[in-house]
């Protein structure tokens, strides 16, 4: 273990970047939720050993460069279809680990189809759904997901219902399929909302052994850019209007241990 | 206490704040300098990190390596102890 | 099935079987008359031998699979019909671009819209011309007969891994449905090449691969796109087209597919009315037999091109004349198939407008 003298006190690393993310810098937005789960995401890659096993796909969205900070194998599909992509992939590679890492105006506007058939037909696939409510990488417009009332670009007025519909809670419909296997929704915000979506993510890998169905978990993460807030501000934010709407915890377990 | 550290990467700090706030121990501020790339990044402002780790879990950029004293227990022997016993 | 005796199959059947032999490693696909045969036939022998099958929730899914089978290093397809092959072009497009090879054939129905089920060839521009957005080509065949349903399964695929590109066999209702004899090529005749570029798992030997589309900078962007051209400027040399009759003929057809098999009819009946008639029927519709097409037009009196949409090859046999010899069309649309009876009429119309003029 690397040690290093601070103080003259002899300390070892307890943290520090996993191996499995690549140098680059990333270049998302300060305080982005997408960085911390990138990390966490390659962390478990690390401690698994699964570098050599694992495929990603990440489609269109804020992500779409993942590829560029994850050292694995990874292909960037179309918008919506990371599910099909992820498909592919499993069904000729049966024996790899293939997680999808998708927005929610991938996984669940243009894509909701591609999702839904995806977990339906229990795809022995990850699908990690990173819900800010926002579309970010195109300047902020509302998402399937935005909640009523929040002002996005392409509804300066506020979301409003009777308009243009309430927002999709996806995780709770895809957890009614019986090709879910184990489906969570967590965050990132805190240190202890780290370590659980990291536990969340291992056990997510683990069950694709067993080969019973589809992984699913949605991340309520943060946009600071999108929502025109400080990252400190939008986590407060978070916490007191999206956790409501999407609280946090298991929605479907396996029944076996 | 537990006597712990950490090292910032200041070029890719984005200075977001994040890891001040997971902080328990106040031990970091933002620099009153920015980095090249204009940021103003985290700093230990306080000699007083137990390396507790939740800096670094929360920081999206992964610029913070934490370090922390080996924890001694009451049998543990130095590798130095260790070889002259042996000897 | 044994290998080497001829069998009576239907075309769809043929092509589902030869597909088995030639050692695809998945199918996915979505229903749609008149190409639904190909998913039942796949359905029913794939788990009973190797690969994977799969029945999508759309074609959009089914193209997507392909894409992510096809990124995994699997020899897949996908087979469907107008309007599914529409709903496909935005996956083809990024299959293109990112420069994957897998097979993809088009049983052309009756269009614009939902159509009619009946046999049609308006896709034309759709597959040879782009379809979807962007510059790019995919290499495209045209079987005329069942045994070419059949062996153009083999030739796709192998066409596919060796330029790394989609390739489309067009083809059509009627091709796909009607029953022919055909001798199917034994399995295992088509070796598997190396993919070092798919996705299967990063090792520590190597660096990661990555399947993308996406070009940020301007200037790499170009690069793609002219190393996309080098290559469809290599893809020329695959031309491949068939003459039935005479080089020097009076009369030259130009038709593919279904109607170049009634055309060669047309310009027997001609021959024997005394009208020196002959085909050129283009195989591969990209790249185009441009220098075939503009040397057999070359010292006739007139070129008929015959195809069963509105007018579209007719464009690219007006580009390889260039003006040189008049170009005439002759088309029935919805369905609809020309008979010979009236190709020979156009062909008479021709010949004895030459002798008036």
């Amino acid at each position: 273990m690397e040690t290093r003298t601070i103080n003259d006190i002899e300390m070892e690393v307890v943290y520090q970047k996993p191996e499995t993310l690549t140098e680059t810098q990333m270049h998302y937005c300060p305080g982005c939720g997408h960085g911390t789960i990138h990390k966490i995401l390659m962390e478990v890659i690390d401690d698994m050993g699964i570098q050599d096993r694992t495929v990603g796909v990440a489609p269109v969205g804020c992500s779409v460069f993942a590829y560029n900070y994850m050292n694995i194998d990874m292909q960037e599909a179309a918008h919506g279809r990371a599910g099909a992509a992820a498909t592919g992939v499993k069904r000729v590679l049966p024996d790899k680990y293939v997680f999808s890492y998708q927005g929610d105006g991938d996984l669940a506007a243009i894509g909701t189809g591609e999702t839904i058939h995806t977990v339906n037909r229990g795809e022995n696939i990850l699908m990690l759904f990173i819900n800010n409510a926002i579309y970010g990488m195109t300047g902020g417009q509302m998402a399937p997901t935005s909640i009523l009332g929040q002002i996005t670009s392409t509804t300066p007025f506020g979301r409003d219902a009777a308009a243009i519909g309430y927002p999709l809670k996806i995780t709770e419909l895809v957890a009614h399929l019986p090709g879910a296997y184990f489906v969570t929704r967590q965050s990132v915000h805190t240190a202890a909302a780290v370590r659980k979506l990291k536990k969340a993510i291992e056990m997510s890998f683990r069950y694709q052994d067993r080969k019973k169905g589809t992984c699913f978990i949605e991340i309520v993460s943060n946009c600071p850019s999108g929502w025109k807030m400080t990252p400190l501000q939008a986590n407060e934010w978070l916490v007191k209007n999206m956790f409501p709407l999407y609280p946090i915890g298991d929605i479907k377990v396996p029944k076996e241990i | 206490m537990i006597r712990g550290s950490v090292v910032v990467a200041t070029d890719v700090c984005k200075g977001c704040e994040l890891c001040i706030a997971a902080c328990p121990q106040d031990t970091l501020a933002l620099s009153p300098q920015i980095n090249r790339r204009g940021y103003r990044y985290a700093v230990m402002v306080q000699d007083n990190c137990t390396g507790c780790i939740n800096c670094a879990l929360v920081c999206p950029d992964s610029a913070i390596t934490v370090y922390r004293q080996p924890k001694v227990t009451k049998h543990a022997l130095s590798p130095q102890a260790a070889a002259e016993k042996e000897n | 099935m044994e290998n080497g005796t001829p069998k009576l199959m239907k075309g769809n059947e043929a092509l589902a079987e030869s597909a088995i032999r030639a050692g695809m490693q998945a199918y996915f696909g979505y229903p749609i008359t008149p190409q639904s045969e190909v998913i039942e036939y796949l359905t029913a022998e794939v788990p009973k031998r190797h690969g994977v099958v799969l029945q999508a929730e759309s074609e959009v899914a089914a193209i997507n699979m392909v894409f992510g089978a096809a990124g995994a290093g699997a020899r897949v397809m996908t087979t469907s019909s107008s309007p599914g092959i529409s709903l496909m072009q935005e996956g083809i497009s990024y299959i293109a671009a990112a420069e994957l090879p897998c097979l993809l054939v088009n049983v052309q129905r009756g269009g614009p819209g939902l159509g009619t089920i009946q046999p049609a060839q308006g896709d034309y521009f759709q597959a040879v011309k782009g379809g979807g957005h962007g510059d790019y080509h995919m290499i495209v065949l045209a079987p005329a007969s069942v045994q070419e349903m059949s062996d153009f399964v083999f030739d796709g695929f192998k066409l596919a891994e060796q330029y790394r590109t989609p390739v489309m066999i067009l083809t059509d209702g009627a091709l796909g449905q009607m029953m022919e004899k055909v001798i199917l090529k034994p399995e295992g005749s088509l070796p598997y090449p190396e993919k070092p570029w798919a996705t299967t798992g990063k090792p520590k030997s190597r660096e990661r691969n990555f399947i993308t589309t996406l070009h940020m900078e301007s200037e790499s962007m170009e690069e793609v796109n002219n190393r996309l051209q080098e290559k469809y400027k290599e893809i020329q040399k695959e031309v491949r087209y068939q003459l039935i009759g005479d080089k020097d003929a009076d009369v030259l057809l130009v038709a593919f597919g279904l109607t170049a098999r009634i055309c060669s009819k047309a310009a027997e009946m001609a021959r024997e009315k005394g009208i020196n008639a002959a085909v050129l029927r283009p195989i591969t519709l990209y790249p185009y037999p441009y220098t075939a097409v503009a040397e057999h037009a070359k010292n006739a009196a007139g070129v008929l091109t015959v195809e069963m949409n509105a007018g579209q090859m007719v464009e690219d046999v007006r580009l390889a004349v260039n003006g040189a010899t008049p170009v005439h069309f002759k088309g029935r649309t919805g369905g609809m198939i020309p008979s010979p009876e009236e190709i020979l009429v156009e062909i008479e119309a021709i010949a004895n407008h030459t002798i008036h003029a």
